[in-house]
C-alpha cells in the first residue's frame, strides 16, 4: 500500500494550503467569476481592507478556475457546508446560480451579489458599481473640469443601438445645464471597432477645428480617440475622456492625450460588497426597498425597488494614480 | 504480493489473465485511496462529516459519472466521444426550445434524451459508416453541437422551467438521498451488469482488444460501436436533463469543459485509454474519489487551480505507479 501512503502525504500537503480557522470570527466569502483576474484580486484587497476596519471578520476569497456557473456552484456548495456567515458573489450566470443561492439563504447565510448580479430571488441585495445617472454626469464633468471657460465637446459612442451608451448619453444630456459653456457639437458612432472609432475621431477634429474635448463612454472608443488625437498632433488641444480601462489608457495619460477618465474602482467595490454583506449578516441593516445602508468610507447606499443599489460615482483615473492601477485591470 | 521466500515454485491450477489481476489490484488501490481521502477530509475539516454536506458533495460527480459509465464502455471498445459536454449544451437548448413552446416536464425529459441520442447517432454514423477516427469526429461535433446551441441562444438564456422539472436536479428521494444520486446508483448497477454479466459486455472487450479478430469471430463490430455511441449520447442527454434541472436555466456555455473531467474519471477508474480493459466498479470508485477530493479541498478553501493540479497528479500517479511498480519488481527478480 505504498501508493496509498503517497496519496496520503500528497493530500496532507494540500491541506497545508488552508489557514487556521477561528470559530468566533464572522466569515464572509467573496466569490468571484474566476481566480487569477486582476480586477477581482483588487476587489479582494478591498475586502481585506473592510475586514480589517470591521475587526473580527475573516474574508474567504474564492472562485472557480474557469468562469462557469457549474464551477461557482461547487464553490458555493462548499461554502454552505462550512456554514459561512455571508456570501458576496460576482456571478457567472444570472439564473443558474439561483437554486444554489436560495439553498444558502434557507440555511441562514446572507447572500448578496456585486458587480455582476444574480436574479432578484437568488440574493438579498445587489451592489452595482455605479448608476446610469452617476455615469452620465461623470463623463461630462470629466470634460468640463478641464474647460473652466467652457468649450466644444463631441461624443464618440459605440453603436447607435448600444443600450448602455445610449442611456449614459441621455443621462449626460439631462445634466448638461449644470455645466454652462459646454456645447455638445456632435455625436458619432465608432461601433466599438478600433479602426472605425479612430476614423470617426479624426473626422470630428477635421469638421470641428475648435473642438476642445472628445467624450468616449466606451473602452474601445476612448483608446482609439486618444490615438487619433496623438496622431493628429492635437495633444494639449483636444482632451480625450470618458470610460476606459487603466491598463489600456496608461499610454494616453502619459502622453497627455487624455487628462483623466473614469471607470469603477475594484478595490472600492470589494470593500463596499464586504461592508454591505457585514451590515446584513449582523442584522445592523435589513435588505428592503428604500433601506439606507452605511458602507464605511464609501458613505451610504440606498436600495431600490429590486433591492439593488449603486455604490458611487465612477472613480477618476489621472496621472496621479494611473501607475497604481494599470497593472490591475 | 503473497510471494514469500519459503514457498516453492507453485503451479497455478488455472491461468489468471494479467488483465484480470491488474484490475483486481487497481480497484483495491483506488478504494484505499478513496478511504484515505475520506479519513483525511474528516480530520481536516469539522464540516466534512455531515449528512447534508456529503449529500451536496455528490452533485460534484453524479452527472459526470452518468456519462462516464457509457464512456467507459466506449473507451473499452477502443473509441472515444469528446463531444459529450457539447451534447449536454445542445440537449439543454432543445429542452429550452420545447419549454418555450409550452412543453410539460415529461416532454422536456423526452426531448433531452432524444436530442442526446440523435447526437450520439450522428457521431456513431460518422465513425462506423464512414470509418473515420472517433477522436477526430467528436472533436468536430464538439464544436458543431455547442455551436448550434450558441446560434439558437446567442448571449441569451432559457429560464422559467416548470416547477416540477426541478425534481431531477434538486429533488430528494428520501432524507439526504438526492434523485441524482439514486439515478447514479441505478446506472452503476445497470452498466456493471451490462459490461460484466452479459455477452454484449464480452463483445465490447473483444472489439477493444482486437477489432479484426472480433469481426472474424462473427461479432458485428460496427453495430457494437454504434450502440455504444447511442448509449453515450443517451447518457449525455440524461446528464443534460439533470444539470438543466439543477441550474433551472440553459445557457450555451453549460457544462463547458466537462468532457475532460468525464474522460479523467474513466481513466482514473482503471479503463485503458487504448481500449480492451477496464471495469465499472473502478469508474464508480473513481467518481467518489474525484468528488471527495474536490469537495474536501473546497471545504479547506483551496483555490480551484490547486484542485486541478491535484486531480492531474492523482491521474498521473494512478497511471504511472503500477507501471513503476512492475518495473521495480522486474529489476529485483
Amino acid at each position: 500500500m505504498k501508493f496509498a501512503k503517497l496519496m496520503t502525504s500528497v493530500a496532507v500537503a494540500a491541506g497545508l494550503f488552508a489557514g487556521p480557522v477561528s470559530a468566533e470570527d464572522m466569515r464572509i466569502a467573496l466569490v468571484v467569476k474566476a481566480l487569477g483576474i486582476g480586477f477581482f484580486e483588487a476587489a479582494a484587497k478591498g475586502a481585506e481592507e473592510a475586514a480589517e476596519e470591521l475587526g473580527g471578520v475573516e474574508i474567504i476569497y474564492t472562485g472557480p478556475v474557469d468562469t462557469t456557473a457549474e464551477g461557482q456552484i461547487e464553490v458555493i456548495n462548499s461554502l454552505i457546508a462550512q456554514r459561512v456567515d455571508a456570501i458576496a458573489i460576482s456571478a457567472n450566470d444570472t439564473d443558474a446560480l439561483v437554486p444554489t443561492l436560495k439553498k444558502a439563504m434557507q440555511r441562514g447565510i446572507t447572500v448578496i451579489s456585486w458587480d455582476s448580479g444574480v436574479a432578484d430571488d437568488g440574493r438579498m441585495a445587489h451592489l452595482n458599481p455605479s448608476s446610469n445617472a452617476l455615469i452620465g454626469n461623470m463623463i461630462v464633468k470629466l470634460a468640463a473640469d478641464h474647460l473652466p471657460d467652457g468649450g466644444d465637446v463631441a461624443v464618440l459612442s459605440a453603436t447607435t443601438t448600444s443600450t448602455n451608451q445610449n442611456i449614459w448619453i441621455d443621462e449626460m444630456t439631462k445634466v448638461l445645464g449644470n455645466y454652462p459653456g459646454i456645447n455638445v457639437v456632435s455625436t458619432v458612432y465608432g461601433d466599438d471597432l478600433a479602426d472605425k472609432s479612430y476614423r470617426e475621431a479624426t473626422g470630428l477634429m477635421q469638421s470641428h477645428p475648435d473642438l476642445d474635448a472628445i467624450i468616449a463612454p466606451t473602452s474601445v472608443g476612448i483608446v482609439a480617440a486618444a490615438q487619433a488625437v496623438a496622431d493628429a498632433g492635437n495633444i494639449g488641444k483636444v482632451n480625450v475622456t470618458g470610460l476606459g480601462l487603466p491598463s489600456e489608457m496608461a499610454g494616453a495619460i502619459e502622453s497627455g492625450a487624455s487628462k483623466s477618465f473614469a471607470i469603477w474602482n475594484p478595490i472600492d467595490l470589494g470593500y463596499s460588497a464586504t461592508m454591505l454583506a457585514h451590515q446584513l449578516a449582523t442584522e445592523a441593516a435589513t435588505a428592503e426597498p428604500g433601506a439606507e445602508i452605511a458602507i464605511g468610507r464609501m458613505g451610504t447606499i440606498t436600495l431600490d425597488d429590486s433591492n439593488a443599489a449603486a455604490m458611487a460615482d465612477p472613480f477618476v483615473y489621472d496621472a496621479s494614480n494611473i501607475a497604481d492601477f494599470k497593472d490591475i485591470f | 504480493m503473497s510471494m514469500s521466500q519459503t514457498t516453492p515454485r507453485h503451479i497455478p491450477d488455472r491461468l489468471r489473465s494479467p488483465m484480470q489481476a491488474r484490475l483486481m489490484s487497481w480497484e483495491s488501490l483506488l478504494l484505499a485511496v478513496a478511504v484515505g481521502i475520506f479519513i483525511l477530509n474528516t480530520l481536516a475539516s469539522p464540516y466534512f462529516l455531515d449528512a447534508w454536506n456529503l449529500s451536496d458533495a455528490t452533485f460534484n460527480f453524479t452527472e459526470k459519472a452518468m456519462i462516464a459509465f457509457a464512456m467507459a464502455l466506449l473507451i473499452i471498445a477502443g473509441e472515444i466521444d469528446l463531444s459529450v459536454a457539447s451534447i449536454i449544451a445542445l440537449a439543454s437548448t432543445a429542452m429550452g426550445v420545447a419549454m418555450e413552446m409550452g412543453a410539460g416536464t415529461p416532454v422536456l425529459v423526452l426531448v433531452g434524451l432524444a436530442t442526446g441520442m440523435l447526437c450520439g447517432a450522428f457521431n456513431g454514423a460518422l465513425v462506423t459508416k464512414l470509418g473515420l477516427p472517433s477522436i477526430v469526429v467528436t472533436i468536430g461535433t464538439m464544436s458543431l453541437f455547442r455551436g448550434l446551441s450558441y446560434i439558437i441562444l446567442g448571449d441569451g438564456a432559457f429560464r422559467g422551467y416548470p416547477a416540477d422539472f426541478a425534481w431531477f436536479g434538486q429533488g430528494y428521494v428520501f432524507w439526504v438521498i438526492s434523485v441524482e444520486f439514486v439515478i447514479f446508483a441505478l446506472l452503476a448497477v445497470v452498466f456493471g451488469l451490462l459490461l460484466h454479466k452479459t455477452s454484449f459486455g464480452r463483445t465490447v472487450y473483444a472489439v477493444g482488444n482486437n477489432p479484426t479478430g472480433a469481426l472474424f469471430s462473427g461479432i458485428r463490430v460496427d453495430r457494437v460501436k454504434m450502440i455504444l455511441f447511442l448509449l453515450t449520447g443517451l447518457m449525455s442527454g440524461l446528464a443534460a436533463v439533470c444539470l438543466t434541472s439543477r441550474l433551472g436555466s440553459t445557457r450555451p456555455s453549460i457544462a463547458s469543459g466537462m468532457e475532460l473531467e468525464v474522460v479523467t474519471m474513466v481513466v482514473l477508474g482503471g479503463v485503458n485509454i487504448l481500449g480492451g480493459s477496464g471495469s465499472i466498479p473502478g469508474v464508480v470508485i473513481a467518481a467518489f474519489v474525484m468528488g471527495l477530493v474536490t469537495f474536501g479541498l473546497g471545504l479547506l478553501n483551496v483555490p480551484g487551480i490547486v484542485m486541478s493540479i491535484f486531480i492531474g497528479l492523482l491521474l498521473i500517479g494512478v497511471i504511472a505507479l503500477p507501471r513503476l511498480w512492475s518495473m521495480w519488481r522486474k529489476k529485483r527478480v
